[in-house]
This record gives structure tokens, sequence and C-alpha cells, in this order.
């Protein structure tokens, strides 16, 4: 994977963007920055939490890193492992499954040649399946970066697969930015 | 077609942005309220409507903000609960999309009401897209003056950001919320103490539904009353229903409470029917939690009288043949659906969205789907059912949360009324709807 690097720190203007983030909540309580901090960190870490990682924006929160840990471990948007350029995540959830949604996800394990919870071997996609992503008038669903891709059928997957390198789709980009 | 609370607005063009919003009457309830009226003014008026929690519980809000603890040294919250999770559930998502100031007018009212000086919006991690309308939004109003210190000159100030979670249906539940917004694991909290009380950093706290608090500049330009002479008995106002599966419209709708739900999902103003010309079999009708219906008893009660969407109405009959209103999370399926599978889906759901706090949950969720996955695959045997209903039983009420409960009443409520299609899979040793 082209991108493994396991130390990270943020540049000047995502520090700015820290030091904005904590000034929402009161003095003395910027534990509460940590999700915003996580998703930041993840995005431009490579889309993935390193122990490093984490250890990092504990140091910046001055928190104990097991604080940082039992909550990357518990929300599941964190990936603990390194994945892919793009990761899709595919809603397996009741109404995509009626929609049809165990089709979409057989038809991406195809055309990408892995399973639901793989990486491609050239980096550039993750494929995994998640729960309700509140949007089930448009099902089937899938969401990759922050944009959401709805009323999905083999073409509109086809067509994704073929121009994914768009900014949107990348879970590299950071959304406060 | 009925009247518009929430949506009348959406069809405008451009109306996101503060200065439309405005041209179409927006931040006037506001006004009214910062020149006006005082903050047991407010509350009184949100009393008369008898406005009921849309996050699911339904309780009453006026009640709700009654609760909150005066007087205590602490500053007060208000967070919106904007988590929106429950499968079948997507009008928060569609409200906030399409008009993040009526959210936001919504909350400094009610910040008003509840002397809050910093309002949250939790919002599920995964709308980060909304997130940012919502910044944006939240951008425009400290530049308008509507929101920082002394607002208008009124002497009120507030502050209100936005907060992502991280993926997680259990931070809908307000006291999982509340960890959550702490910078913790979204493990519910033992109550009492209620929020009202002991809520974000141990203040005084409020958490009410996107689609509660859009409802409140409504009420408020035409009076509580005017909103509780709009629908029936208890259930008053309009409601968004979040209508998918094998319909031929989905999307959401804004519905007077008392539309019958017979209109509702033939209707071609709403769901216009079944898709494909097939027959309705089952409607799960306020977010995956709530008790399934088969066709029949969710178009009427067992009373024989026509089922109308209100919170009265679709738990008439109790757990034997009702249901609940929930979230409005409006699933409909057909005669080609395997509700076996369907329910082993749900169950799926539950278990990976179990905390893991309190072992009825934890364990019970993961064995329901093991033994829902057994019979769905054709290796069940008879016992499996009766089995499945004693481990739902054993969950229901023996949590912390209502995550517990609200895995135990599709399986109970799936059992009740389809146990035929569960002994056609034992019998058969295999799906019968499987191709």
């Amino acid at each position: 994977m082209e991108d493994q690097r396991t130390s990270f720190e943020f540049d000047k203007e995502s520090l700015a963007l820290v030091e904005k983030i904590i000034a929402r909540y009161p003095p003395g309580k910027q534990k509460s920055a940590l999700l915003p901090l996580l998703h930041m960190a993840q995005a431009e870490a490579g889309g993935w939490l390193s122990r490093e990682t984490m250890d990092y924006v504990a140091s910046l929160l001055k928190l104990q890193p097991v604080e940082v840990y039992e909550v990357a471990t518990f929300y599941t948007m964190f990936n603990l492992q390194p994945v892919g350029n793009c990761v899709i995540e595919v809603c397996r959830t009741g109404p995509c499954w009626l929609n049809g949604a165990e089709e979409i996800i057989a038809h991406l394990e195809h055309r990408l040649q892995i399973k639901a919870g793989e990486t491609t071997p050239d980096g550039k996609f993750t494929l995994k399946t998640v729960e309700c992503l509140a949007a089930c008038g448009n099902a089937p669903v899938m969401q990759a970066g922050i944009k959401y891709y709805e009323n999905l059928d083999v073409e509109k997957i086809d067509a994704f697969l073929d121009d994914c390198s768009s900014k949107d789709a990348t879970t590299r980009q950071n959304p406060y930015k | 077609m009925g009247i518009r609370i929430l949506t009348a607005q959406m069809h405008i063009e451009g109306i996101q942005q503060l200065d439309v919003y405005r041209r179409h009457g927006g931040y006037e309830a506001f006004r009214k309220v910062l020149n006006a009226m005082s903050p047991p003014a407010v509350l009184e008026e949100v009393k008369l409507s008898t406005l009921r929690g849309r996050g699911g519980a339904g309780f009453p809000t006026g009640m709700k903000w009654s609760f909150l603890a005066k007087n205590t040294g602490k500053p007060a919250y208000l967070i919106c609960n904007a988590d929106e999770s429950e499968p079948g559930t997507f009008k928060d998502r569609y409200l906030m999309e399409k008009n993040p100031h009526l959210l936001l007018e919504g909350m400094m009212i009610s910040a008003f009401a509840l002397e809050a000086a910093t309002a949250y919006i939790y919002i599920r991690g995964e709308l980060f897209y909304v997130h940012q309308i919502l910044e944006r939004a939240i951008g425009e109003a400290y530049a308008a003056g509507l929101l920082g210190k002394n607002i208008l000159g009124s002497g009120f100030s507030l502050d209100i950001h936005c907060h992502p979670g991280g993926g997680a249906y259990i931070c809908g539940e307000e006291t999982a919320l509340i960890e959550s917004l702490e910078g913790k694991r979204g493990n519910p909290r033992i109550k009492p103490p209620f929020p009202a009380v002991s809520g974000l950093w141990d203040c005084p706290t409020v958490v009410n539904n996107v689609e509660t608090l859009a409802a409140v500049p409504w009420i408020i330009q035409n009076g509580g009353k005017a909103y509780a002479a709009i629908g029936v008995w208890k259930s008053t106002g309009t409601k968004l229903m979040s209508a998918c599966g094998h319909i031929r419209k989905p999307g959401v709708y804004e519905v007077e409470m008392g539309l019958p739900v017979e209109e509702f999902i033939y209707s071609d103003e709403y769901c216009g029917g079944i898709r494909n010309g097939n027959q309705l079999k089952a409607v799960v009708a306020g977010g995956s939690s709530v008790p399934i219906l088969p066709a029949a008893l969710i178009l009427k009660t067992a009373k024989g009288e026509a089922r109308l969407i209100t919170y009265e109405s679709l738990s008439e009959g109790g757990f034997e043949s009702g249901t609940m209103l929930g979230s409005g999370g409006f699933i409909v399926m057909d005669h080609t659906t395997c509700i076996v599978k369907n329910l082993w889906n749900f169950t799926r759901f539950y278990h990976h969205e179990s905390c893991g706090q309190c072992s009825p949950c934890r364990e019970g969720t993961g064995w329901m789907e093991k033994v829902l996955h057994r019979i769905e695959t054709g290796h069940g045997k008879m016992e499996d059912i009766d089995l499945l209903s004693d481990v739902a039983k054993n969950i229901e009420g023996n949590t912390i949360c209502p995550l517990g409960d609200a895995a135990a009443w599709p399986v109970r409520s799936t059992i009740r009324h389809f146990r035929q299609e569960f002994e056609d899979h034992v019998n058969q040793k295999r799906c019968p709807f499987s191709k």
C-alpha cells in the first residue's frame, strides 16, 4: 500500500482548526473534541488510525492514550488497519436489503475481486458493509468519502468504479476543510 | 393536500441560504421571541401545542423542558439529537439538508426558553456533508448577528456548534449521546438522574430531536393552540413519515396526524401503492424497533377501525395487535418478502449495535441472530422458535437503555404474527422464498 506511515502530525492549518474545535467546548472539557479530531486525523493520516496517530491525538487533548483507544475501538467509522484510497461502504440493513443490497455487494465483490472487509492488492479500494445510513428512501445506498451514492444499480456502480479518482470519493479528505 | 409546517419551504430555490430563508419569513419567530416574549411564555406555548418528541418516544416536549433544573449555579445546555440511525428513518437528514435554518431557528427559540447559552447539534458522523451544510448556515447566522453575544440587542446570547458522531446507533439514546459528546464510548447511563438534572458535564440538559425543534418556530408564530388544533386528540400537529421498501414512491412525507394508514400507503399523494402490482404483506410503521404488523392489522385495528397515523391509533391493541408510531420510519414489505430473513437482518443490526454494557442485550442479540440464521438457512428446529421468544423475553426490560427492547420487539412480534412462516422454514429445511 502506498501510504503506510505510522507517525503523524497535523500541519499548521489543521492545528489552527484543532484549536477552533477545542474552543467549542468549555475550558477543561477538551476531551469532547476527541471524535472530531479522530475524524480529522484518520483522513489526513491515510484513512486509518495507527497507534502512533492515536497517541498523537491523545497528546493534543492532554488525554491518556487509553482514553483514545477505547473510543476509537467503539465507533465503527474508525479504521484501525490500513485501508485503500477509496473505502466503499455499502448499506446492508433492512430497507436496503429489501431493495437489492445483496446484489450490489455481490457485484462490487465481483468487480473488485475481493470480499467485503478486504482491500484490493493495488491499495485502491476497500469494500465494507455497514449498517443503516439513513437514506432508506433511495435504497440501495453506499458511501465513499463523505458522499452518498443512492438508488444504486449495476450500471451506477460500474460508472462509479470507472471514475472514482474524484476527491469526493477518497477517504483521505479532511471533512472540516 | 394537508397543512405543511416542516416542509412548506422545501420547494423554494436557495432556502438553505440565510437571505432567502429570511425573505420567506425566516427568523421572524425568533425575532418575536426576543422582542416580546419571556422564557416561561415560550415554554407555555410549547406546552399548549402538545408537541411530542419526534425521535421515537413521543414524550411531551413542553413537559420535558419544564423538568430542566433551575438555579443550580450551572449552565443549562440544549442538544439537538441528529444521530438519525433507526433503520427506515431518514426524515431528519432531509430536514437538515434542505432547510438548515429552520432547525437553527427552532434551536434558538428553544435555547431562549431553556435559558441555555450553548447548544450542540450531535449529528451522525456518516452525514458529514450535512454537517458542512449546517456549519455554513451557522456561519451565516453569526455573521447576521443571530448567534453570538447579545443577539439583536436583546441581552440573550447563544452559541450553536456541530458535533459529529463516530458511527454508533446507540448514540441516538440521549444519555449515550451525552457520553459521546463528552468524548467517551457511547454507553448509556443509568437513569435517574435524568439529563434535565444531570446531563452534559453534569449540567442540566435537554435533548430534543431535529424534527421536534424544527416545529417550534411555527408554534411561536401561530400559537400553541393553533398547533394543537391540527391532528387528533393527543397526537397534534404534523409528522414526517419516511416511507421506504416495496412502495412506488419512497420518500419523506409530512402528514397531518390522523391520516388513515391505508390512504398513506395507497394514495398517489404519498406512497403510491405497492410496487410492481404486488400485494402488501407487512409494515414496520415506526422504525425497525417497533412491532411488525401484517397487512390486515396495519390497515385496520383488531376492532375493525381504520388505523390512523397517530400515537394512539397505531398502538391500539397493545403489542398483541398494535404497534407504535416511533420515529415515523415506515418500512413496507410486499408478498415476495421472506419475513424470517427480514427479522434475521434486523437482529443482526441490533447485535452489531449493542454497546455491550448489559449482558442480556450483548449476549441475547447474538444468540437471536445465530438462531435466526439457522432457521433462515434451513437448519432450524421447531423448538428454536420458542427459544427465540424466550431469549427476547429475557432481554426485554432487563437492560439499562431501550436498545434491548428495540431488539426484542421485532422478534416477538414477527413470531406472533408470522409463526407459520418460521415453521415452513423448519419443515422444508430451506427458505421458501429463496430462488
